[in-house]
């Protein structure tokens, strides 16, 4: 299994990273050599077999839906690159 | 004094032979004057551990000391830590500092253990050579021309060379085991579930899990004693109750059931490894067990199923890291989608950068059903294959790895190459199971790891069978040349 540059490209920008040409060629080799790697299962019959996500096959365990977190506005903006009046500061989305 | 099990450390401090301050100088010293050689620490938390070793000496005082209180640990920097500063091995996270405490480093510091650090480790815990750190790579004490094993490879590192007592680890697929068959010390990967998550800095959430990693299997449990069991601040936790992990340590092996599985000792196995994981199975014989081979038919498959689920998932989680709440964020960002994919890009190394957009690609429209769905029935395959093993035998033996430590820089341009060295660990976490990796020995100098298989929850009866091995033979108790410099 191979993809060629452009697929990397696409991949990368739904993975929301910004790649050069020179990264974009190298990726290209390596996922395809990953790619191929996980090839191998597509000879595996897994007809009638349930996919397992958990292994030990719990159920999402569920609480009383209340408050539990006292408010730490402070302490969690103090790791934001950029705030401003307590908020999280980003570049301009609507003009 | 570095070498020294957790149990005789604990009775000095009680005798008062020595105070848990002066031995948390004393291996910050070990720390200042050999971890140049080893990078096996990221940051040195110096001020938080005198701290905390003299109110262990104060509880030591009033007699309200538990079997850790003053004990020098050090943690895997992917346990958030409140106060100091948490990597993750990550350029992206090169300034974080936890506002919170993870649930392992709360417990182990409520159980009265001094933290002297945070450990190096593989960029978000993908690698199996710790190379690929931001860091820097860390050198394995006994050849320092060779790695350590990754991910946890600062924790291995820095307990085989003397540079804490104990440290904690995560294994998602091996990153326990192998660092610590590599480094000759004696590692656990818990069952799935069995310590919580919370608070670990999250790469494939449905395999991820943190265990404990020391000299012996007796400090081993120590640490389980204080680190396991349900939390409610993880969705995941397992609610079954927790075992005294302590209290079997002594039962015989008389009868013990030992599943060899024949796919462990196939094409690829370093025929030195091979030859000590047979002397140590010999020895466990002697101990009173019996010998079975047994199949695991769809181990070759747990590669391509990992390579699948565990980028798929790390796709998912490692969006959380887009410039915007914490972490690195690129200069003069010309809009909100140029600041996501250079923040990100600038952040994360090459191998993350690329398991996250195999992940991607695995979960794009049209793949969803051949790549992650196909991989999830594979999946059920290999714990299927597990859970019938384990119904003819109590435990499975087997190497932790193809070969010793091989040298720094020799798979980095074969990442492929790098992954196969994975075949006989990634079944575990895929099928959830616990398991451990002991000293057995040596091959070429290098040390070698057995791995010790088990149920279920069954890491009380994994640790027995570590803890009988390492009462009748003394690999665990090796020290590398190089620890005794100080």
């Amino acid at each position: 299994m191979s993809i060629d540059k452009q697929d990397v490209q696409k991949i990368a920008h739904l993975a929301r990273l910004a790649l050069t040409e020179a990264d974009a060629e190298q990726y290209q080799q390596s996922l395809s050599s990953v790619l191929s790697l996980v090839e191998q299962m597509q000879s595996v019959d897994t007809d009638g077999i349930d996919p397992l996500s958990n292994p030990l096959e719990m159920t999402q365990r569920l609480r009383e839906d209340l408050v539990t977190e006292e408010n730490r506005r402070d302490d969690f903006l103090a790791n934001a690159p950029q705030t401003e009046a307590g908020l999280f500061l980003v570049p301009k989305v609507i003009d | 004094m570095f070498d020294q099990s957790i149990s005789t450390l604990a009775a000095q401090l009680r005798n008062k032979d020595i105070s848990s301050v002066e031995l948390t100088r004393y291996f910050l010293d070990r720390i200042t004057k050999l971890d140049p050689q080893l990078n096996s620490y990221i940051t040195l938390s110096e001020e938080v551990a005198l701290k905390q070793a003299a109110n262990a000496d104060t509880q030591i005082q009033n007699g309200a000391a538990s079997l850790l209180t003053g004990i020098p640990i050090a943690h895997k920097d992917l346990f958030c830590t409140a106060g100091t500063l948490t990597t993750c091995g990550s350029k992206m996270l090169n300034n974080f500092i936890p506002p919170y405490e993870s649930t392992v480093t709360s417990r182990l510091q409520d159980a009265g253990a001094v933290m002297l650090g945070k450990t190096n480790m593989d960029e978000f815990a993908m690698g199996s050579s710790n190379e690929n750190s931001h860091y820097g790579a860390v050198k394995n004490p006994w050849n320092q021309d060779t790695v350590p094993g990754g991910s946890s490879g600062g924790s291995a590192a820095a307990v085989a060379a003397g540079l804490a007592i104990a440290a904690t680890g995560t294994d998602t697929g091996g990153s326990i085991r192998q660092p610590a068959s590599f480094c000759g010390i004696t590692g656990l990967k818990p069952t799935y579930g069995r310590v919580s998550r919370f608070g670990m800095i999250a790469y494939a959430s449905s395999l991820d899990q943190a265990g404990p990693m020391a000299k012996s299997a007796e400090d081993c449990a120590h640490l389980m004693q204080a680190m396991a069991g349900f939390d409610d601040k993880d969705s995941t936790s397992s609610e079954t109750a927790n075992d005294d992990y302590l209290s079997n340590l002594n039962t015989p092996l008389t009868g013990l059931k030992i599943g060899l599985p024949k796919e462990y000792f196939g094409e690829g196995l370093d025929t030195g490894v091979a030859d000590v994981i047979m002397t140590a199975v010999k020895e466990f014989e002697k101990l009173g067990a019996e010998v079975k081979e047994i199949s695991l038919p769809n181990l070759n498959l747990s590669i391509p199923s990992y390579y699948v689920i565990a980028p798929s998932e790390a796709s998912s989680n490692l969006s959380r890291f887009d410039g915007v709440r914490f972490g690195h964020r690129c200069e003069a960002p010309k809009d909100l989608l140029d600041m996501y994919m250079r923040s990100r890009a600038e952040g994360f190394g090459q191998e993350v950068q690329k398991r996250i957009m195999v992940g991607t690609y695995a979960l794009s429209e049209g793949y969803y059903d051949a790549y992650y769905l196909k991989a999830q029935k594979i999946r059920r395959l290999i714990k299927n294959d597990f859970t019938n093993a384990l119904k003819q035998v109590d435990v499975i033996m087997g190497p932790v790895a193809p070969t010793t430590a091989f040298g720094l820089g020799s798979k980095t341009n074969d990442p492929v190459a790098m992954y196969l060295e994975d075949i006989y660990t990634l079944s575990v976490n895929l099928a959830g199971i616990p398991a451990m990796s002991i000293p057995a020995g040596f091959s070429n100098q290098m040390p070698v790891g057995l791995q010790i298989m088990g149920n279920y929850f069954a890491e009380a009866k994994l640790l027995n069978v570590a803890h009988q091995y390492q009462q009748n033979t003394d690999w665990h108790r090796q020290t590398p040349a190089m620890a005794k410099g100080a």
